[in-house]
């Protein structure tokens, strides 16, 4: 099963890296005139549409996880942030899970030992995701350089804290090393753990096995084959500019980690990398827990057919009055 | 079936394209022109051949390798001389080799650093070439 | 009972965590004896207008499904995921990181890989992918995709009938993937047609017919009632009045059946008649709405909406001006998550206040309907009890915060504050297996037949095991709950696991140390067990 799911999403990956390196002249034209403005079009229409399909679907019943005490009497100490029964204790919450990955946090594992179950922590499923996910985003905001003129100084100062230590030239990015690190610790887990091999599909691999192939691309222009930044920067200027140009001797490199970049923007909208709008829209996560103190209302709650008094007294008025039970009518 | 909140839902998407279009509206010039280095300083107009120790295309790529090159061949081996691929032996030094045609550092290093956001760590120990100070 | 075999705890215990070579898809479920539960009978069905009512068992191999079962199904998914969010967002979202995988008490005791969460939802999801994705259209099993086959059905059954809807998996995923929200749907979906389980169906049945799911009818409940009134005059010497149907209460008290028909339940409505009669509380108790659990939320939304709108019409009709609820874990699921939204708003009662405190339950301000632990907990605080300890002296006490209250509520600190007040000696579980962490009894959702008993003591095995760990460290005797099917489920459970552990609601335990006017100087608990001198 792993052979085969995991096999078939390196193929993929393979073939995506090879159709740029074998592509011709007017491929790379291709690739650096119609090819970003498609991605993008369909990486934004895709996300919204999502989310718009998502958001219009009534949500009946107010279904919050709690995980913390909740607000009652006041004399008990409510937990605000775990079981939140208002707007603000909502935004701390989905804050707490959205930048530092609350739920996943909990993590524990088990394992029978002894006859009988046992808890430890498993933080690192949290961290290196944690790791992963900042590293990704730190990464997409250094990218900026190349889409703003003049370069705005936070932009600047993002890269120069990310390349603090100086390492080698160009100095290597902390976020690189990390990004590398969560991937693989995520790829390794799916391959390795049985439990967590046996739940991945093909396209589980796929999604880490593609941004990868971004990741090394990458680093294969800034530390190995070095790349014209100033004409990758006027191709990317020439797109915002709507006037793309196609400057000549930009190596190979380029065009895959360009090609794998599209291909995540295409496909992204379509796959389970939406739990990054999705999470937003979680029932469980973004209602507050004030069900008895707020009526919540359902858009499409239809009158069902219910057993009435008037039906059950009927049925067992004469017993009720046996024992002596009051009934509505003699 | 009542649509959900509308006001919220065109809010997000509003949130989202903003995200999404950053740098389409941010910054403020869009020129897609280079930057342009400047050549025109007092050594460079008086040399015959306009070449500097190898040729362009390995230079605007190259140069950072290079000067790390050479700051480690020069501090740590001692060794100060560096053959170019035509042959031509440079001595390896920043002030006295660049900096002596290179000596606008605004004009020639800046504008192509200041553009891609690179920041060399190059003036932290070297001065600046004393003519170009203002 | 059944006629399966169940093993010995201490091969029971031999779980292995190790999935099988094939693949979830490929792997036909097997239904083992104990490890499932038999058919609704057709009757009820009928009486509830369910359709496809017949005679059938899951080890059939013929299920007698409509002529176009498949297209029921899918109509029904393509309805669902356009009237529930949670639905299509939790059908797509998953990114199977596996965090839910081991946090199910089903998975932990049986190692079926098929029981983590993330594959049970992979069963719906995959038909949901190639019927309503275009990726699941074009691209079949790589992304997950697979066809609706008469052998998926069988597995839905098995395993959607192997979910308590405990929502354990839900605190730990990063999305908020809640399990009971899809298990919900899959039983939804399998009603359709037909298939579903006689122990939930037939509570339902009893429940719409006389108001609980026990079937009792009304004298039987009048003389339920007038019987535990009887033990409390053993036990106490104090007559109390057994206030039913009445006209112009405060108060209606709404509470499981199970808490005066069965022991150790009946302890319990001890708990509460004594604290009622000794604060003077005009209540009363409701045949037509005898029932505060509600089996429905086991079947489908809308009998959920027909099973609970008799307590709301039963407090106009009698004209109290609020609602109290008993200890109950799914029925407080219910009332706090869906009664307002689907039978409110009750405009006809006013907002609960305290007769004998004045506090203002503020957080019942819509609903209007407040929790007993809610209730005592600020009787208790406001200083309305005389209280004696003492009385629990012979009870080294732990807590089960059962499954509803706790991750749909919310409700640690109440019985807590209670039970510190009442028992000199309460400890605590495994910091893992309490409050949100709690893990299930292993027999809610309707699960708690005798036929499905080898998958009750697996699922109740973590509980049973973290109960275990608190009986060595600190001699514990007594396992407190705050629930109706805890107080008759977790019963077997100890005795399979843990022997000589005995359960207990948490006004149980109120009762023993409640000093009522009028008493006999009490040398036994209400159970009639002896007292520490």
């Amino acid at each position: 099963m792993l052979m085969k799911n995991l096999g078939i999403s390196i193929v993929a990956v393979v073939i995506l890296i090879a159709l740029p390196a074998l592509a011709s002249v007017q491929g790379y034209n291709f690739f650096l005139t119609v090819f970003p403005y498609a991605a993008f079009a369909v990486f934004l229409g895709g996300f919204i549409y999502r989310m718009v399909k998502w958001w219009i679907i009534p949500v009946p019943f107010r279904i919050t996880t709690t995980c913390g005490q909740q607000k009652s009497l006041p004399w008990i100490k409510q937990s605000p942030l775990e079981n939140p029964a208002g707007f603000w204790g909502v935004a701390g919450r989905m804050a707490l899970e959205i930048f530092l990955f609350r739920s996943l946090f909990r993590n524990t594992s088990v394992e029978i030992s002894g006859k009988r179950p046992v808890y430890g922590s498993a933080k690192w499923l949290w961290f290196f995701g944690l790791v992963f996910h900042w590293s990704l985003l730190i990464i997409v905001l250094r990218h900026l350089r190349f889409f703003i003129e003049p370069v705005a100084p936070w932009i600047a100062g993002l890269s120069a804290l990310d390349g603090f230590f100086e390492i080698g030239i160009p100095a290597l990015y902390l976020s690189d090393f990390a990004v590398l690190a969560g991937l693989s610790v995520l790829f390794l887990r799916r391959v390795i753990i049985p439990r967590v091999r046996y739940i991945s599909l093909p396209v589980d691999y796929f999604a880490l096995l593609l941004i990868l192939g971004i990741v090394v691309t990458g680093l294969l222009m800034r530390h190995f084959f070095s790349t014209d930044l100033l004409a990758v920067k006027s191709i990317v200027l020439g797109w915002i500019t709507l006037s793309p140009v196609v400057p000549a001797g930009i190596g190979i490199f380029f065009y895959i980690h360009l090609f794998l970049v599209f291909t995540l923007m295409v496909w992204f909208p379509f796959s389970k990398l939406m739990h990054l709008g999705g999470v937003f829209l979680s029932p469980t996560r973004i209602l507050a827990n004030n069900n008895r103190r707020e009526r919540h209302i359902n858009p499409w709650n239809a009158p069902v057919k219910v057993h009435t008094y008037a039906e059950y007294e009927d049925e067992f008025r004469d017993k009720m009055k046996a024992v002596g039970l009051p009934v509505d009518k003699e | 079936m009542k649509l959900n909140n509308i006001g919220k839902i065109v809010a997000g998407i509003v949130i989202f394209i903003v995200l999404a279009t950053f740098f389409f509206w941010y910054g403020t010039g869009k020129s897609s022109s280079l930057p342009q280095p400047s050549l025109d300083t007092p050594a460079i107009a008086q040399m015959k051949e306009k070449r500097c120790v190898e040729d362009k295309a390995f230079m605007s790529i190259n140069h950072m390798k290079l000067l790390h090159n050479w700051r480690d061949s020069a501090v740590r081996e001692g060794n100060r001389n560096y053959t170019a691929k035509n042959g031509n032996v440079y001595k390896m030094s920043l002030s006295g080799t660049c900096l002596e045609c290179h000596s606008n550092k605004e004009q020639f290093c800046d504008r192509c650093h200041t553009y891609v956001a690179a920041k060399p760590a190059c003036f932290s120990c070297h001065s600046i070439p004393a003519e170009v100070k203002k | 009972m059944s006629q399966a075999k169940i093993p010995k705890p201490d091969e029971l215990i031999n779980i292995e965590y190790r999935p099988p070579p094939t693949g979830w898809m490929d792997t036909q479920v097997n239904f083992r004896p104990g490890t499932w539960s038999y058919s609704g009978a057709a009757k009820n069905l009928t009486y509830l207008d369910l359709p496809n009512p017949r005679v059938w068992q899951p080890t059939d191999e013929d299920w007698k499904l409509p002529e176009n079962w498949q297209e029921i199904i899918l109509a029904g998914m393509k309805e669902r995921l356009e009237k529930y969010r949670s639905f299509r967002l939790f059908m797509d979202i998953c990114v199977r990181c596996g965090a839910c995988a081991d946090k199910c008490h089903f998975y932990i005791g049986s190692g079926d890989p098929k029981n983590m969460p993330v594959v049970r939802a992979e069963l719906l999801r995959s038909v949901y992918r190639r019927y309503f994705t275009q990726s699941g259209k074009r691209l079949g099993w790589l992304v997950g995709a697979r066809d609706l086959t008469v052998d998926v059905l069988k597995e839905w059954f098995y395993y959607f009938y192997q979910c308590t809807e405990c929502r354990r998996c839900s605190v730990y995923c990063p999305y908020g993937i809640d399990q009971a929200e899809i298990t919900m749907i899959g039983r939804e979906l399998l009603n359709l047609v037909g298939c579903n389980i006689n122990w939930v169906v037939e509570p339902v049945a009893n429940c719409f017919r006389t108001g609980n799911h026990l079937g009792i009818q009304p004298g039987g409940i009048k003389d339920m009632l007038e019987f535990i009134a009887d033990d409390i005059f053993d036990r106490t010497g104090v007559r109390i009045e057994v206030p039913i149907n009445k006209k112009g209460a405060d108060i209606l008290f709404v509470t499981p059946s199970a808490d005066y028909f069965a022991d150790p339940g009946t302890y319990t409505c001890m708990g509460y008649m004594m604290l009622f009669h000794e604060i003077g509380l005009n209540y009363t108790f409701s045949t037509y709405a005898s029932e505060g659990g509600n089996f429905g939320l086991f079947t489908s939304h809308e009998m959920i909406k027909r099973l609970n709108a008799k307590i709301y019409a039963e407090a106009k009709r009698l004209g109290v001006k609020w609602i109290l609820g008993g200890e109950c874990g799914h029925m407080w699921r219910v009332i706090h998550q869906y009664m307002d939204t689907m039978n409110g708003p009750a405009e006809y009662l006013s907002e609960p206040v305290s007769p004998i405190t004045g506090t203002r339950f503020a957080n019942a301000r819509s609903t209007r309907m407040v929790h007993i632990t809610e209730f005592t907990a600020d009787l208790i605080r406001q200083g309305k009890l005389k209280l004696d300890p003492r009385r629990n002296d012979h009870i080294r006490l732990t807590f089960h915060d059962s499954c509803n209250p706790a991750r749909a509520m919310g409700l640690f600190e109440e019985p807590r504050y209670i039970i510190n007040n009442v028992c000199n000696h309460f400890y605590e579980m495994a910091e893992d297996t309490i409050r949100e962490k709690t893990l299930c009894c292993g027999a809610g959702a309707g699960l708690g037949n005798d036929e499905n008993m080898e998958m009750r003591m697996r699922g109740g095995m973590p509980r049973a095991m973290a109960v275990r760990d608190v009986v060595k460290k600190h001699a514990v005797n007594r396992l407190g709950c705050i629930c109706a099917i805890d107080r008759a489920t977790l019963t077997s459970l100890m005795d399979y696991w843990v022997p000589g552990i005995k359960v207990m609601g948490v006004h149980e335990l109120l009762a023993n140390a409640l000093i009522m006017k009028g008493e006999k100087e009490r040398t036994t608990d209400i159970r009639g067990e002896s007292l520490i001198k």
